[in-house]
């Protein structure tokens, strides 16, 4: 986190809980990069959380009106707020598992609904602050503390099943490509509707380690060399894009 | 100032409605400004007058994917600065536990109806029952309180979910209005006054939102947009909101002061009629429907010169202890007829010194008065 970000930050809270290697405190520097190019005023926003690492981004160290919910709740505190409150910039911040596991029918209706709601989904491939269990966006074969021998079911693609939910902007971008990133979060919170960034998180402690994905620099290094951004993936054959990820903005809120 | 009279929006006069219209009426009347809830019967009438009601006056309503969102977007509405209420029957109560245990320990004022169906489970959808009496105290997990309230015809449906926001509003606790089917789809005539007293929550700028320096204290409650920077979690929590969740002596202390601020408060909070107790030694302790039916049957034992009495309570939760304490110190017999395997009845025992007798009655249907007849002739 820059010094000239540190504003945005509650006094007095310290240092944050993330384990070393995390990506969640690079995410949390992005999104106050995005709200501080912007130039939004944090006391007209509302940062609404779940349950899991990623929900303590805003929670407590954001110096705004701050909701930590209810596991896989949040979308749901969030529309209520918002209706309530439509002056209220309302940015949900949350984890794969928390909006795609327990949450996945609010996650859903929301979009289906199209409030207009700023969703991140900090993306790590596994429950990390209960140790590393399987979750909904576990790689197949993927060894995690409940899937010993590899993790046998398919990954929900998160842009593909919100798009299709009805959401107005969704892109998926990982840590490793901080400008577009930054560049995704400000398009969001400026599109009126649902907006839904993936955010590709590494957790070097409780994911990379069971899989063998190295040490955080290298599962750093790992996420840069996989991500693609959509226009080139477009002109790559199924072979080449083994093992990447596709990243980019899957629908702008034009189509 | 907390309590301000303000004019009813139903001209005053005398309406005909349903229980579940009362319920709406009484809403819009206590301006409450967001409900959200899911369709289940018996309760779903309320919701379909307020799409209607709430476009007419401004407010928000939505119905959710489900009771689980219904009751969260609620707190999130009650947080963003609204009244906020939903409507459920037992299977959507089931599922609104986790919100409910959120809201108690949050202090988030909210309404939640819970039009009461024979159950367990999905039970019996269009027929009456009480059973839901001790998942209003102990639904959720771990130790809180809630104020639950039983009213016994369609005039206490409207004037109870009024109180039901005050109460919700002055304690900053979740208020669960324990209506039945029964009442929920009664038509009655019932009297809107000129006037109604309503309770705005009080605000304090830069005051802790989450604690107070008594144990037993009501913080005050500031709004998203206050400009107050609010912590809400449903973690353990200090006075400012920042979460604390390994140190014993802050859990401890916002445990107690949640319980305290209910049960110190419990003489303002319970409402209960008592009715020819004066030379009475069987007494009926009863409460919602069942009391229609055991008014009938004391009236006419009465008129025989039988020496019965009845207590209605009008809140369950917390519980009349006090009342019940007395009466069981004065009279021989308690009779407690309920639509459940005697939920109540078991609290009555707890604090009545007298024989406390339960009739229990699960069959989907409402008590008769001659069954209540019955029982007290065997008693007196």
């Amino acid at each position: 986190m820059v010094r000239e970000l540190e504003k945005y930050l509650r006094p007095g809270i310290g240092v944050t809980t993330y384990c070393p290697g995390c990506g969640e405190a690079i995410l949390m520097g992005l999104i106050l990069r995005a709200i501080d190019e912007l130039g939004l005023n944090m006391d007209d926003m509302l940062f609404v959380s779940g349950i899991g690492c990623a929900a303590w981004i805003p929670s407590p160290y954001f110096n705004a009106d701050t909701l930590h919910t209810l596991h896989g709740r949040t979308i749901a505190f969030a529309t209520g707020a918002k209706l309530a409150n439509p002056k209220l910039k309302v940015m949900v911040i949350s984890g794969d598992g928390d909006l795609a596991d327990i949450g996945g029918n609010h996650l859903i209706h929301g979009a289906r609904r199209n409030i207009d709601l700023t969703v991140i989904c900090a993306n790590n491939m596994n429950y990390g602050m209960t140790g590393g269990q399987v979750c909904s966006t576990t790689p197949v074969g993927a060894v995690t503390m409940t899937t010993h021998q590899g993790n046998p079911f398919p990954p929900f693609d998160l842009c593909r099943l919100v798009r299709a939910a009805g959401a107005v902007y969704v892109a998926r971008y990982a840590v490793t490509q901080p400008l577009p990133l930054i560049r995704s979060i400000k398009k969001a919170l400026q599109t009126e509707g649902f907006s839904f960034i993936e955010a590709l998180t590494p957790c070097p402690v409780q994911f990379g380690r069971r899989n063998k994905l190295g040490k955080p620099a290298e599962m750093l290094k790992s996420l840069m060399a996989r991500c693609v951004m959509k226009e080139r993936a477009e002109k790559l054959s199924p072979e080449e894009l083994k093992d990447k990820i596709i990243t980019g903005e899957f629908t702008d809120g034009r189509d | 100032m907390a309590w301000q009279k303000v004019k009813s929006t139903l001209p005053a006069g005398s309406y005909y409605f349903s229980g579940d219209e009362a319920v709406a009426e009484g809403a819009i009347a206590a301006r409450c400004g967001y409900c959200a809830g899911y369709p289940i019967t018996p309760a779903t009438e309320t919701l379909e007058r307020l799409s209607v009601r709430f476009g007419e006056v401004g407010a928000v309503f939505m119905q959710m994917e489900d009771e689980i969102a219904s009751i969260c977007s609620c707190i999130g509405a009650s947080w963003a600065g609204a009244k906020a209420m939903t409507i459920t029957s037992g299977p959507g109560f089931s599922l609104m536990q986790e919100g409910i245990g959120y809201a108690a320990f949050t202090e988030t004022p909210v309404v939640i109806v819970d039009a009461q169906r024979a159950g367990p489970s999905t039970g019996q959808a269009t027929r009456v029952g009480s059973g839901d009496i001790m998942q209003a105290k102990w639904g959720s997990h771990g130790d809180y309180q809630t104020i639950a309230l039983s009213p016994w015809s369609v005039q206490e449906l409207y004037d109870q979910t009024i109180n039901a926001f005050n109460l919700a509003e002055k304690y900053r606790v979740p208020v669960l209005l324990m209506a039945e089917e029964a009442t929920a789809h009664l038509r009655e005539r019932i009297q809107v006054g000129e006037e109604v007293a309503l309770y705005n929550r009080e605000k304090k700028p830069g005051a802790p939102p989450f604690g107070t320096e008594e144990d037993d204290g009501v913080p005050p409650m500031p709004t998203f947009g206050d400009r107050e920077r609010l912590l809400v979690t449903g973690s353990t929590h200090d006075e400012w909101g920042i979460r604390k969740i390994t140190h014993p002596d802050v859990h401890e202390r916002l445990v107690r002061r949640l319980h305290n601020k209910i049960l110190h408060h419990r003489q303002e909070i319970i409402q209960y009629e008592t009715y020819y107790l004066e030379d009475a030694s069987v007494v009926v302790v009863c409460y919602g429907f069942t009391a229609r039916s055991a008014l009938f049957a004391v009236e006419r034992l009465r008129e025989e010169g039988k020496k019965i009495g009845m207590v209605r309570l009008k809140t369950l939760w917390p519980f009349a202890q006090e009342v019940v304490k007395d009466i069981g110190s004065k009279v021989k017999k308690i009779l407690v007829p309920e639509m459940n395997m005697g939920q109540v009845a078991g609290e009555v025992m707890k604090y009545a010194a007298c024989e406390v007798v339960p009739y229990s009655q699960v069959n989907g249907e409402i008590i008769h008065p001659h069954t209540i007849m019955e029982q007290l002739r065997r008693l007196s």
